[in-house]
This record gives structure tokens, C-alpha cells and sequence, in this order.
């Protein structure tokens, strides 16, 4: 089998038994990209001499006897809104074109520190703010499956090339869904891990109570290795939680749901849901029960508001963060021409360098905060937001995890909902209640829907730090997936 | 009755520092007021009692010790300024002529 087509935990083991080098390894991956980014255009930054001098100076590491860990010499593909030190950080935003980050994210630090090998840049909807990629200032990214599809968002990149083997692991970010509907409408595995489990210190502001750093892989067991690489503690930033990262690759090897009990939430489903989606979801509800779990229907009835709440939520806490780009110290500046005002050219600047989606949410979030309006949409929000998260409360009471499709609808077409922002909203619906209670969720491949044969994603959710449930659950189903597939999902998908 | 007027998108757009061009309002004023619609929603969830969430974590009040650290230098901290002089930030005018 060719290197590109191997697990991550493959190319680790080949690394640390001296058979292949970092270096092969970053190559082949590289020649990858080269020959399918005319038709995915997943990244927006590769710099070949770059990645191949980080994959000798990992080889020199193993060689000099550091112990580096399961993943050293795998190469990654990394969301362009993690900050790096020797490459462009963009966040897919004309204003920040050519950004050369003096730091590194912690993530990214991360990363480098456990041996892994940074391909190169993602693209993404610009700061992370929708749910197809289509919002990025450079271009879309197009699924794998289908080239006339999105790719999910916002971390539509990662999920494209990880699923068109230009790359065995990719960071993403979730703020209401932006790993988890990307993983699910590639056929792939995406995490969102308890928000403050993993560190937003260098990641580019979206809406801070929120954004959750995660890991994307073609199977479970190489998310949570992933996932343990870059988790865990950072006093670098102030919503981190200071305890031990849940053991997320030992409940991949427990891989077991019996005598488990496993919620189905009764709102998520009918109207508006793709038949085939539904069907696949049943299936695997089916499925768990085969195994030995039992399934119980639990309803959260205020689930039904979670999407309204979080439009109110995440573009207040936008409006404040994106304020920060005003010309001055980084980044574009428009209109400097010895006459206008700072606020002139500020104003200026912004008008060119933000999309139209990122204006949108700019103002939504302007709005919800004015005076006059505060209590009734953000003071609002924020008390919705505390009956979700009594929801899942009193669910846990009775059950281990809550299970639902992760998307109402397959991968959609590339501009189908690209002039309808409260469409393309819906593609969130299901995964926006774990942002804002702040829990665990992973999205596994559940099969492909009948209408379209593309692929249905199955989301997995757990309390908050009970990230190792999430992984339990996914590799169990995984598991019995596979055997009944007869191999990963995505074998299914066309060659590129 | 929309639940925006162009009007106050128009000063949304100035509170928000945004120059944004007649037909830009007029086609956000079109959509925010769909979406401002949609959301409103939120009110119709009974929650006078309800303590409002600003945050998923209970945590407060993080410190780090102050200590001194090191941290950019002047040069990287400039060299992604749009403008410098003398190791400075330069700025547009931030006053207005009568000030």
C-alpha cells in the first residue's frame, strides 16, 4: 500500500521502526497535493522546502534518540487560523493577506514539539465563519466525493484533504460545527473536544467562548492520537481547564458500547432532515443496540432555539473580537493617503478587506449588543444558553452519550446556499447545541445516503471532559461499520 | 413590519467601521432584516429566572504570576506594520482640523 493511503498511526510506526523516513513520508504526501489541488484546492499556502526541512530535522530528532511520540514524523495539514511562525496565517481573509505570524500557536507549538510535519496551510469560510469554504477570499475548496460539492466549513480544507489522502491528520476549529459537519459530508472523522480543552492561544479570534481547536483523521483511533498530541493545559490561555486530557486513545482500544446507555435526541429528526440521512441514522442506532447498548429516546426541548441563540451569541462576541483589524499595526490598510482620518481609513479598510458574510455577522453582533437591544437578543441568548446546557444536564442524568445525525442533509452544491445565509445556517442545526454548553462531540461516518451516495455523518455527544466517551462510542461503531463494509468508508469514494 | 430599517443599518455600518456603498446597505439591510427575524425567536423562550450564560466553564478571575517574560522585539512586533517611522506605528491623523 502506497504511503499515502496508510493510517497515521501506520506512517508513526514506520518512522519509529527505522523504515521509512519523515522526509519519504512529507514527499509522497507533497506529490499528492501537487497532482490533486487542481481539483480539491484544499490549501492555501504549501511550501515544499519548508515542509521537507521540518521532516529532516524530525528524521535528525529520531536519530539523536528523542522520544517524540506515536505521531512523529506524520505529516499534518493545518487550519490557516493557527498561527505559524515560517508560514502566511491568513484566516482566508483579504485583510490579513501575507500575515507572517511572529509566533507560534500553541497548537501549532504542539505539533512541532510531538514530530509532526506541517504540509501546509488550509482553506477555510474567512475567520472561520460559515459552513462550505465558499467564504473564502481565495477560492473554493471542493469535496472529494463530488467536485460540484462543498467541502463542508468552516474547516472545509482540512476535511477535503484529508479525505482526498493529500494529507493522514488535519487540525480544525469549532465554533457551531465547523469540524464536525466538514468531517461529516467527507466521509471522515472530525472531533470538537470540551471547549478549554485544547488551546485557543494563537488561533485567530472568532467568538471566544466558543472556538474549540480539534483534530480530523480517516478513523477514530488517529483523531484521538492526534487529539492527545495537542490537548491538555496551556496558561497561555485563560479558558484552558488545568486537568489531565481525558485517555481519548484508550477508549479507542476499549472500542465497546455494551452495557452502555446511549441517548437519541428526539428534536433532532423529521422535517427538514434528508431522507437517507435519517436512514443511515437509524441504521446505526440499530447497529449500537446489536452491540449491547441501550438506546433510549431523550428529549431536549430547547434544543429548537439553540441555532437562534448561537446566531445572537457568536456574532456579538465576533463584532468585539474583529475590531482588533483596524488598519494600524497589521495587515491591509486602504485609503492612506495623507488626507483621511484613522477612522476614515479604518472604515475604509474594512469595507475591502471583509467579506460579505463576515460584514453581515460584523453588524449582526453590532446590532445584538447595542443599547436597546442587548437584553432582548444578547442578554436572551445568554439565558438560552444556560437552559441548553440544563438540557444536557439532566440527559446525562439518564444516559452515557446523545447520538443524532450531524448534518440534516448530505454535502449540498457549491453555491446552492451561497445567497441564503439562514439556509447555509442550517447546516449547524444539530451541532450547535455542544458549542454552547460547551460539551465533547465527534462526527463518524454512518454510510452513504441512497439519493445522493454521499456520506452521512453520525455525531456523538458527551459531557463536558468526557471527550473519551465520544471516542469509545465512534470506534466501536467504527468497528462494526468496517466489518459489515467490509473497510473504511471512504474506499468508496472516486479516485481523484 | 421589518424588524430593520436600511436607517439603522446605515449606522450599524458606522458603529461597526464599515464604508460600505448604497447598494451594499441595501442588500444587507434586506438580508439582516430576514435573519434579525429568525433570531428573534429567543424571545419566545419563557426565561425571566434563568441565570444568563456568558461562558460554557465556570472559571474566573485567571491570573498568571506577574513576572517579567520575554516577548517580541521592537522589529517584530513592526514587521507587519503597514506603515513605520522610527520604530513606530504610523498612524492616519487621529484628530479632527479644529481639534
Amino acid at each position: 500500500m502506497s504511503l499515502i493511503h496508510k493510517t497515521a498511526a501506520e506512517l508513526g510506526a514506520l518512522v519509529a521502526a527505522g523504515e521509512v523516513s519523515a522526509e519519504e513520508i512529507a514527499a509522497a504526501h507533497l506529490d499528492r497535493i501537487e497532482a490533486t489541488e487542481p481539483k480539491v484546492n484544499a490549501f492555501l499556502h504549501v511550501d515544499r522546502e519548508v515542509t521537507l526541512e521540518q521532516a529532516r530535522q524530525v528524521d535528525a530528532r529520531i536519530r539523536a534518540g528523542e522520544k517524540l511520540g506515536p505521531l512523529a514524523g506524520v505529516p499534518i495539514a493545518h487550519k490557516d487560523i493557527f498561527a505559524t511562525r515560517d508560514m502566511p496565517t491568513t484566516a482566508a481573509s483579504k485583510i490579513l493577506e501575507g500575515w507572517r505570524p511572529p509566533y507560534d500557536a500553541t497548537v501549532t507549538a504542539r505539533l512541532r514539539a510531538a514530530g509532526l510535519v506541517i504540509l501546509g496551510k488550509t482553506n477555510l469560510d474567512e475567520f472561520a465563519m460559515g459552513s462550505s469554504t465558499e467564504n473564502s477570499a481565495y477560492g473554493v475548496t471542493r469535496n472529494p466525493w463530488d467536485l460540484s460539492r462543498i467541502p463542508g466549513g468552516s474547516s472545509g480544507g482540512s476535511s477535503a484533504a484529508v479525505a482526498a489522502y493529500q494529507a493522514p491528520l488535519s487540525t480544525g476549529t469549532d465554533t457551531g460545527g465547523s469540524i464536525r459537519q466538514p468531517a461529516a459530508v467527507t466521509g471522515i472523522v472530525g472531533m470538537k473536544p470540551t471547549y478549554g480543552g485544547s488551546s485557543r492561544y494563537g488561533l485567530i479570534a472568532f467568538a471566544s467562548s466558543l472556538d474549540t481547536p480539534g483534530p480530523f483523521a480517516r478513523n477514530v483511533h488517529d483523531a484521538a492520537l492526534l487529539h492527545e498530541a495537542f490537548s491538555g493545559y496551556d496558561p497561555m490561555d485563560s479558558t484552558s481547564i488545568d486537568a489531565p486530557v481525558p485517555s481519548v486513545v484508550a477508549a479507542t482500544q476499549q472500542a465497546d458500547v455494551s452495557g452502555m446507555r446511549i441517548g437519541v435526541v428526539k428534536e433532532f429528526g423529521g422535517e427538514g432532515y434528508q431522507p437517507g440521512v435519517l436512514a443511515r441514522f437509524n441504521e446505526a442506532v440499530k447497529l449500537l443496540e446489536s452491540l449491547g447498548a441501550e438506546i433510549v429516546e431523550v428529549s431536549c426541548p430547547t434544543f429548537g432555539t439553540a441555532l437562534p441563540a448561537y446566531y445572537l451569541i457568536a456574532p456579538s462576541e465576533c463584532s468585539s473580537n474583529l475590531a482588533r483589524f483596524d488598519a494600524m499595526r497589521y495587515g491591509l490598510r486602504v485609503g492612506d493617503d495623507g488626507t483621511r482620518s484613522a477612522e476614515e481609513v479604518m472604515a475604509l479598510t474594512r469595507a475591502a478587506g471583509f467579506g460579505p458574510e463576515v460584514k453581515r455577522r460584523i453588524m449582526l453582533g453590532t446590532y445584538a449588543l447595542s443599547s436597546g437591544y442587548y437584553d432582548a437578543y444578547y442578554g436572551q441568548a445568554q439565558k438560552v444558553r444556560t437552559l441548553i446546557a440544563r438540557d444536557f444536564e439532566n440527559a446525562y442524568q439518564r444516559v452515557d452519550v446523545l447520538i443524532s445525525p450531524t448534518t440534516p442533509t448530505t454535502a449540498f452544491a457549491i453555491g446552492e446556499r451561497a445567497d441564503d445565509p439562514m439556509a447555509m445556517y442550517l447546516a449547524d442545526l444539530c451541532t450547535i447545541p455542544s458549542n454552547l454548553a460547551g460539551n465533547a462531540a465527534i462526527s463518524v461516518p454512518c454510510g452513504l445516503a441512497d439519493e445522493d451516495n454521499l456520506p452521512v455523518g453520525l455525531q456523538i455527544m458527551a459531557p463536558v471532559l468526557g471527550d473519551d466517551r465520544c471516542y469509545r462510542v465512534g470506534a466501536a461503531l467504527e468497528k462494526a461499520f468496517e466489518a459489515r463494509w467490509g473497510g473504511p468508508l471512504l474506499k468508496e469514494a472516486p479516485a481523484l | 413590519m421589518s424588524a430593520i430599517t436600511r436607517d439603522e443599518v446605515a449606522h450599524l455600518a458606522k458603529l461597526s467601521r464599515l464604508a460600505l456603498t448604497d447598494d451594499e446597505l441595501d442588500h444587507y439591510a434586506t438580508q439582516l432584516d430576514v435573519i434579525i427575524g429568525s433570531v428573534a425567536k429567543v424571545a419566545e423562550v419563557a426565561a425571566e429566572d434563568v441565570p444568563p450564560s456568558s461562558h460554557a466553564l465556570p472559571l474566573t478571575n485567571v491570573f498568571r504570576a506577574d513576572e517579567v517574560r520575554q516577548s517580541l522585539t521592537p522589529q517584530q512586533a513592526l514587521a507587519n506594520a503597514p506603515a513605520v517611522e522610527d520604530d513606530r506605528f504610523k498612524v492616519p491623523r487621529i484628530l479632527g482640523e479644529e481639534e
